[in-house]
């Protein structure tokens, strides 16, 4: 238990709240998306909260991420404000990006959030340049790009491998690996079962960890961050995992035996884990985490709430925050 | 007599000047110093493919970074390093090369101020080569700019002279705003006074390069300057032409090409884009929108043909709009009118 | 306006002399002749306004650079002539034909254009009191000129202001240079105050770095009132004050133009504001707006031109009349002021001390250094050739 040992009791505190708090923002969303209030596509993050939640735990506000389109995870757990990002899911106003960038676009550059992002593969180049603009200023700010195993199969995640690996940027690339590229499994797009694999020819370390676990994400993390923070460049880091809910909402997962989810939600799954383990170690007592769900869960109804009453955008938002109207 | 300096200088000594004022201006792209890793342990042995990035690298070694041949990385970390805060430059050596690394600034740099809602600035400079006329052939010799124009977020600048080449591009660096600046190739030598000190032309502003009362001819970049050649021969002709320099297409000064268009009354557009969705084609659909009032005659297009860029100098030299294409289709709206047949 | 050519060329015979196209300002290389003033045949004298060219930058008149008669006129309306190049032959009134036209033919055969406009005295610059100042020397021919006449142009201004007067001015024992004035053209842009005091201090710093004892001034609008403040508090260094349009006489001003001028980022907001600067907004050409704009967009000229507006005119008026100031330099002093003047009311000459010659130009703007020039360096001259 040499992690739990060196992981604060406020960064478990911290790991737990970030994991509860995706988990219910997305078990919500998936019941709201249901009853048809939301508009567009919406990717949840559920059954992977572990990777987001175990990389934060080492990262600062000053630090950066850049996202997926499957980002809600990555956005809370870098410190995204929870009612700003339900309602610009809900496409209102007082959303974090006023409406204007929905579940596939929150950023919040103020807290290091670069933002979800539609395309895949968009990110790892952006957190090279936050990398490049951490080490030419040395300021010792270190960035993380979120990428899955179907994007890491894109030019963009390879050539990135590259570029910080012969510049020693100070970056983290995290692959989310749940099996699927969408709806191929990664048995099919991907000729090597460890994506981390792939670090070896670029000369960097590649490491492959159980992304259901915290524990050994905030490990490898701890330790990939420090190693970046350090000047000694980046790091591939695998985390292996499940994704609870479809690729998008409304996909009927026909490419997969659903019981792949059923196990996971029974043994996998990094919220009961978690709980199992710092109460038997002693570290927290349940009654602290059944009060700290049920806040979580308090705070997720009043998002929808608020978001349901909140004003759509003003017509006059059309052409705003664009240097050219048309 | 003001000093003269050539186009290439002008953007070097852009470059260089921002690069003294600001700490947060950085430079990245392919041998834009050239040599690193070399056997001649030379670190700027070239100084870009054309020499633009010279001397950069020896004075200014941690903020000048020669990248691998890998647009997609080095575009998107300097739009992603203009996100954290720099004022990066990055050379696209060929616009041509846009296809490998397009999601970068169309979907990323250009969208992020709207898509975030206005919390963020991406002060990112794209330089890039442009135009036919080094017998490049298909694939090193384009003229792209209505496919970044078309994108809202980017604004696109085409420099015509090297006065505007060096004031463009310090505006450019200082915009908060994803900038593609344009420059044609068959312009980096053509000289002209270039003030010493730094300065900045903002955009949106045109020049009107030449004043006149019977046609205006709308062009940018280096169908500028074909289009004062015209001018010339057509001003022994006794027809007095106006030349329009929007000098940026997105944003673009709608109201100078009314203006003039409303003192002509013709209006012939030289573009060395292809024809189809293109600035001509814009600025022609803009005239007809707004300005319809003041035409005596329809709106010509001097234009490359729909066609890729040739290889064989022969075939090179018909793709470019020419002078005497140019004054051809001047003569055209000269004897032209409105309603009747073309 | 003088048409004295560079280019060499055939010797006259006797008595015979040519007129060229002349180079005004720094950047001119041809200019587009519009037509003549005056008929074959008719006398002239020197200074005599002969003939009319535009060019990009200004539209001008060209003068006699000798007295006789106009025996031929070679240029024809329309077209393009380099610097330089024969357009009339100045002769006796009885020359033979047959002479005349055997040389003005061969004139033409043998000019040679110059460099692209590069002939010319080539502006320097020097640093004063810390400061990079920048000029254009013209006459005085090896230094030691009796006489140094030093140009101040106004507010926004440059050297460039004097294009049709510097060259005119200057003879072999009167050296004239014109300087870019602290926060204008190429002179440092960096000011403390942006006062007056500033500026005065600017011009008797650079006097001083050339090793000037005594000079004339010559200021224009604004460049009036640093003249008029640095003759006060450098009396010595200051032999006479020739002062066109000046500020520092009354309190009026047009404040709209200043600020105007200051917030002016395009074309289409500082055209109509330069238009007031003349009596004929014909002046007023592309090429006009389009210089004074490259100036305007150096780093720093907003900031400069900011402070020296609020130092000097704020709120629309003039912080400054310095008539007790002017009245008490013991100076010789010269006013001249157009009628049609909209930046400075003309009426302020009436503030002109008693000794002063006050002349006032009829229908000129208040830039009649610039659209009356053969008119101005008429009166310059003579009230330089008597101080």
């Amino acid at each position: 238990m040499t992690v739990t040992a060196e992981l604060t009791q406020e960064q478990l505190l911290r790991g737990y709240r970030t994991m509860r708090t995706i988990r219910e923002f997305e078990e919500r969303l998936h019941i709201e998306i249901a009853n048809a209030q939301i508009p567009g596509f919406v990717h949840l993050y559920a059954g992977e909260e572990a990777v987001a939640a175990g990389v934060c735990a080492s990262l600062a506000d000053t630090d950066w991420v850049s996202s997926t389109h499957r980002g809600h995870g990555h956005a809370i757990a870098k410190g995204c404000d929870v009612k700003g990002m339900m309602a610009e899911i809900y496409g209102r106003a007082t959303g974090l990006c006023k409406g204007k960038g929905g579940s596939m676009h929150i950023a919040d550059f103020r807290v290091g959030m670069l933002g979800a992002n539609g395309i895949v593969g968009g990110g790892p180049p952006l957190v090279c340049g936050v990398g490049l603009a951490s080490k030419v200023r040395g300021d010792g700010t270190v960035g993380v790009a979120f990428l899955g195993d179907g994007a890491s199969n894109q030019g963009t995640f390879l050539e990135s491998l590259n570029l910080s690996a012969i510049w020693k940027l100070p970056v983290v690339f995290v692959v989310e690996n749940n099996g699927y590229g969408e709806a191929t499994g990664q048995a099919y797009h991907q000729s090597v079962a460890d994506t981390a694999k792939r670090a070896d020819g670029f000369g960097l370390p590649g490491i492959t960890v159980d992304g259901n676990d915290f524990f050994a994400v905030a490990e490898a993390a701890a330790e990939a961050i420090a190693r970046a923070r350090d000047g000694h460049g980046p790091t591939l880091l695998e985390c292996k995992t499940t994704r609870f809910f479809g690729h998008f909402e409304g996909d009927t997962q026909t490419y997969r035996d659903l019981s792949e989810v059923t196990e996971a939600r029974a043994s996998r799954d990094c919220l009961v884990s978690f709980r199992a383990r710092v109460t038997r170690a002693g570290l927290i007592d349940a009654g602290v985490l059944d009060a700290m769900d049920a806040e979580i869960r308090q705070l997720i109804d009043e998002s929808v709430v608020e978001a349901l009453a909140a004003p759509f955008p003003d017509a006059s938002q059309l052409t705003t925050d664009v240097y050219i109207k048309y | 007599m003001a000093r003269k300096l050539s186009f290439l200088l002008a953007i070097n000594e852009a470059m260089h000047q921002e690069m003294a004022r600001d700490e947060s201006v950085i430079v990245l792209g392919e041998d834009i110093a050239g040599g690193a890793g070399g056997s001649a342990g030379n670190d700027e042995a070239w100084g870009g493919a054309l020499g633009a990035t010279q001397g950069l690298k020896t004075k200014y070694p941690n903020r000048v970074l020669d990248t691998p041949i890998s647009e997609s990385a080095f575009i998107g970390a300097a739009v992603g390093a203009a996100a954290a805060g720099m004022r990066p430059i990055a050379e696209l050596m060929f616009v041509d090369f846009m296809g490998v690394c397009f999601d970068q600034i169309y979907n990323q740099a250009a969208k992020f101020r709207y898509m975030f809602g206005g919390n963020a600035v991406t002060p990112v400079v794209i330089r890039t080569m442009y135009g036919a006329g080094l017998r490049a052939a298909s694939q090193h010799s384009q003229t792209l700019y209505p496919l970044f124009a078309h994108i809202p977020g980017l604004k696109v600048v085409i420099p015509s002279n090297p006065y505007d080449a060096k004031g463009l591009l310090i505006q450019a660096i200082r915009d908060n705003d994803p900038i593609v600046f344009f420059e044609h190739k068959a312009l980096y030598e053509l000289e002209g006074e270039v003030p010493e000190e730094s300065y900045t032309i903002p955009f949106g502003e045109a020049n009107i390069v030449r004043e006149g009362s019977d046609v205006t001819i709308v062009a940018v970049g280096r169908m500028v300057q074909q289009s004062l050649i015209a001018a010339e021969t057509l001003a022994a002709e006794g027809i007095s032409v106006e030349i329009v320099d929007p000098r940026t297409i997105s944003p673009l000064d709608e109201d100078t090409i009314y203006e003039s268009v409303e003192n002509t009354g013709r209006l012939v557009i030289v573009d060395e884009a292809h024809p189809r969705c293109s600035f001509a084609s814009d600025v022609g659909a803009l005239v007809a929108q707004n300005a319809f009032h003041a035409l005596t005659a329809p709106i010509r297009m001097v234009t490359a043909p729909h066609s890729p860029v040739p290889f064989s100098p022969s075939l090179e030299d018909l793709f470019v709009p020419s002078p005497e294409k140019i004054a051809a289709a001047v003569r055209g709206v000269m004897n032209a009118k409105a309603g009747a047949r073309r | 306006m003088s048409g004295e050519g560079a280019a060499a060329g055939p010797d006259a015979p006797a008595g015979l002399a040519k007129l060229v196209m002349p180079k005004w300002g720094l950047s001119m290389s041809e200019g587009r002749f519009i037509g003549w003033l005056v008929e074959e045949g008719t006398d002239v004298g020197l200074g005599d306004g002969l003939a009319e060219v535009e060019t990009d930058k200004i539209d001008g008149v060209v003068e006699a650079t000798s007295a006789g008669t106009l025996l031929r006129r070679l240029a024809q309306p329309g077209e393009t002539i380099p610097v330089g190049a024969p357009i009339g032959v100045i002769g006796p009134g009885d020359a033979d034909p047959a002479v005349v036209a055997a040389w003005a033919a061969e004139l033409q055969a043998s000019f040679i254009p110059g460099e692209d406009g590069d002939s010319g005295p080539k502006t320097e610059t020097l640093t004063a009191d810390g400061r990079r100042l920048r000029f254009l020397r013209v006459g005085g021919g090896d230094g030691t000129a009796a006489q140094t006449v030093v140009l101040l142009h106004g507010f926004g201004g440059d050297l460039g202001n004097w294009l049709f007067n510097q060259e005119p001015l200057s003879s072999s024992s009167r050296q004239v240079i014109a300087l870019d004035l602290p926060g204008h053209g190429e002179s440092s842009k960096e000011l403390v105050t942006g006062d007056l005091d500033e500026l005065a201090g600017a011009v008797g710093a650079f006097l001083d770095a050339l090793g000037i004892a005594q000079a004339h001034l010559v200021g224009h609008s604004l460049g009036g009132a640093v003249a008029i403040r640095l003759a006060l508090t450098r009396p010595g260094l200051i032999a006479s004050l020739a002062l066109i349009a000046p500020a520092g006489l009354g309190a009026e001003i047009d404040g709209e133009y200043i600020d105007g001028f200051v917030a002016a980022e395009s074309r289409r907001d500082l055209k109509p504001l330069l238009e007031r600067l003349f009596a004929d907004p014909e002046i007023v050409t592309r090429r006009l707006v389009d210089d004074v704009l490259r100036m305007k967009r150096i780093d720093g000229v907003t900031e400069a031109l900011t402070a020296i507006g609020a130092a000097t005119f704020p709120a629309g008026r003039q912080a400054h009349v310095l008539t007790a100031d002017l009245a008490a330099a013991a100076v010789p002093v010269l006013v001249v002021w157009g009628t049609a003047d909209q930046i400075v009311p003309p009426a302020h000459a009436g503030a002109a001390p008693v000794r002063a010659r006050v002349e006032v130009l009829e229908g000129a703007g208040h830039s009649p250094h610039m659209e009356r020039a053969s008119d101005v360096n008429r009166l310059l001259d003579a009230f330089l050739g008597t101080v």
